[in-house]
């Protein structure tokens, strides 16, 4: 029984005692230590915040110059197509140009040259034709320089003529 | 290896602290431990003394052997205040005619019976009648350790908020790092899920409690000088800790929780009875506080006292291993008592705080 009997003194100094812990604790350890406790955990989580909005704004940055590099890359290819058709039609058109000119330039060549050479054989069948006259007059003129000859070639000729 | 044979020292010397501790309290050394003039030489050990003696109060601290602190008595009179050292009680004698252990104060004779000062007549017997009008206001045994408990609570918290101050937004760092977990513990665990966002306000309170009540459970586990009592133990001071929460449960107490408790929904001719239920449960809400943590701690108190008992009792060292073997488990158990009981306290104090300031819609 005298266990469970409070005590009247301890009673009042566990009182007195409670009191000033109370007070002291409250406005000089408690109150400061809560105010830092909950600072610092505000400070951390606006912190971690803070990195998740830089990790999300990196990330969005990334994807924007993922696409962009991706847009440029699609320009380039096509310029580089474009540039290619651009080329190649240039070749073939100087190729067929190149070709008609060649076609042009021989065919040109060809048609001179047959006006060349016709021009050539009539000069040489007029000389050929004046030589064979000068040849001939001269045969002639060699043969009837006595005019037995004459006589005798014109009887042979006449006589001919009779005999028909 | 080697930890376990430091752990062994270290059960050793601790099982020689207790062993000596329990000598110094189980032969009669001080003027209070020895009743009446009886001078037998071989007492024989009653361990229900040594254990009522520890877990009791006392005007005097033992020290070391025999050597024993002796505390200021402060008695308050129906003439007034008196104020002596514990140790002026001793034998005195009156016209050659020995009187017993008394002490002539300026207003009555005094004697101390159990630890509890008494009046005493002319005659040197007890006077029941006079003893009534005197209240003992002393600086107990237990008195100066929740002095010692004050001062260290202080010292520690006081430090560790200035280091809060020097040390802004950054880490914690030594005993800070240490006592931060068990402050926002107090905050998370206890304090917000039961009282919501109020909690604020009862915060020094829990906390105040909290570990008032933890440093009294492990400083009363220190089996020697300066530990060695039993503080929160004693029903005068959870009563103490129990009244205050009733008061700030009540104080606290908005008009739901007066509703609830005057006109709570029952058919009418119930409400009296209800009446009678609810104040009842006004007051058994701390009475059971006040009981839960006086009986855990002295029951942890009696346990390790009476195991060590058992060497006494069978008179042989040989007991002791297994003494000591059970004394070190229930130590373990006991600190584990000490936090979860502190733990306890808090959590059922911030239950009934916050069903009293709980807003109902």
């Amino acid at each position: 029984m005298e266990l469970v009997t409070p005590n009247l003194g301890l009673v009042f100094w566990t009182t007195i005692c409670f009191a000033i812990l109370l007070f002291l604790l409250g406005k000089y350890a408690w109150k400061p230590i809560l105010a830092a406790i909950s600072e610092r955990e505000k400070s951390i989580e606006s912190a971690l915040s803070m990195a998740e909005a830089a990790k999300e704004e990196m990330a969005r940055l990334t994807s924007e110059n993922d696409e962009l590099l991706k847009q440029a890359r699609i320009e380039r290819d096509l310029i580089l197509r474009e540039a290619k058709q651009v080329k190649d039609q240039i070749i073939s058109e100087a190729k067929e140009a190149a070709n008609i000119e060649g076609t042009r330039m021989i065919e040109r060549a060809r048609i001179e040259i047959d006006n060349q050479k016709a021009i050539a054989m009539a000069d040489v069948k007029n000389q050929v034709a004046t030589l064979s006259i000068e040849i001939a007059e001269k045969i002639l003129r060699k043969q009837f320089e006595d005019q037995h000859k004459q006589d005798q070639l014109v009887a042979d000729l006449l006589k001919e003529v009779k005999l028909k | 290896m080697i930890n376990s044979s430091i752990l062994n020292l270290k059960l050793f010397r601790f099982s020689l602290i207790c062993a000596f501790f329990l000598i110094a309290g189980a032969f009669p050394k001080s003027a209070f431990s020895q009743e009446g003039t009886s001078a037998s030489k071989e007492k024989k050990f009653v361990p229900k003394d040594v254990i009522l003696e520890h877990i009791g109060d006392s005007h005097s601290w033992p020290v070391l052997g025999k050597t024993t602190l002796p505390l200021p008595v402060i008695l308050y009179t129906d003439k007034g205040l008196e104020l002596f050292s514990s140790d002026k009680i001793k034998e005195e004698e009156v016209n050659g005619e020995p009187k017993g252990k008394i002490y002539q104060g300026a207003h009555y004779t005094y004697t101390a019976e159990k630890d509890k000062i008494k009046v005493v007549d002319a005659n040197g017997n007890i006077d029941e009648a006079a003893s009534k009008k005197v209240f003992d206001f002393s600086i107990t045994r237990n008195v100066v350790s929740m002095f010692m408990a004050l001062a260290i609570l202080l010292i520690v918290f006081l430090n560790i908020s200035s280091s809060y101050k020097k040390r802004v937004g950054k880490a914690p760092k030594g005993l800070q790092s240490f006592l931060e977990p068990l402050i926002v513990f107090v905050r998370d665990d206890i304090a917000i899920p039961n009282m919501g966002s109020k909690y604020a306000r009862f915060m020094p309170l829990l906390l105040t409690i909290f570990f008032f009540i933890l440093i009294n459970n492990l400083l009363g586990m220190i089996p020697f000088f300066p530990g060695g009592y039993n503080l929160t133990g004693n029903i005068a001071v959870t009563a103490t800790l129990s009244v205050i929460i009733l008061f700030v449960v009540n104080l606290n107490g908005n008009k739901y929780y007066w509703k609830h408790i005057f006109l709570p929904d029952v058919p009418f001719w119930i409400l009296p009875i209800m009446w009678i239920v609810e104040i009842v449960g006004i007051f058994s809400k701390p009475i059971a506080l006040m009981i839960r943590l006086f009986a855990n701690i002295t029951a942890g108190h009696i346990v390790i006292l009476s195991l060590i008992s058992l060497i006494f009792i069978f008179k042989t060292l040989w007991v002791s291993p297994v003494s000591i073997g059970f004394v070190v488990f229930m130590d373990v158990i006991e600190v584990l008592v000490a936090f979860l009981q502190a733990y306890i306290f808090t959590l059922l104090s911030s239950l009934f705080i916050g069903m009293a300031i709980e807003e109902h819609h």
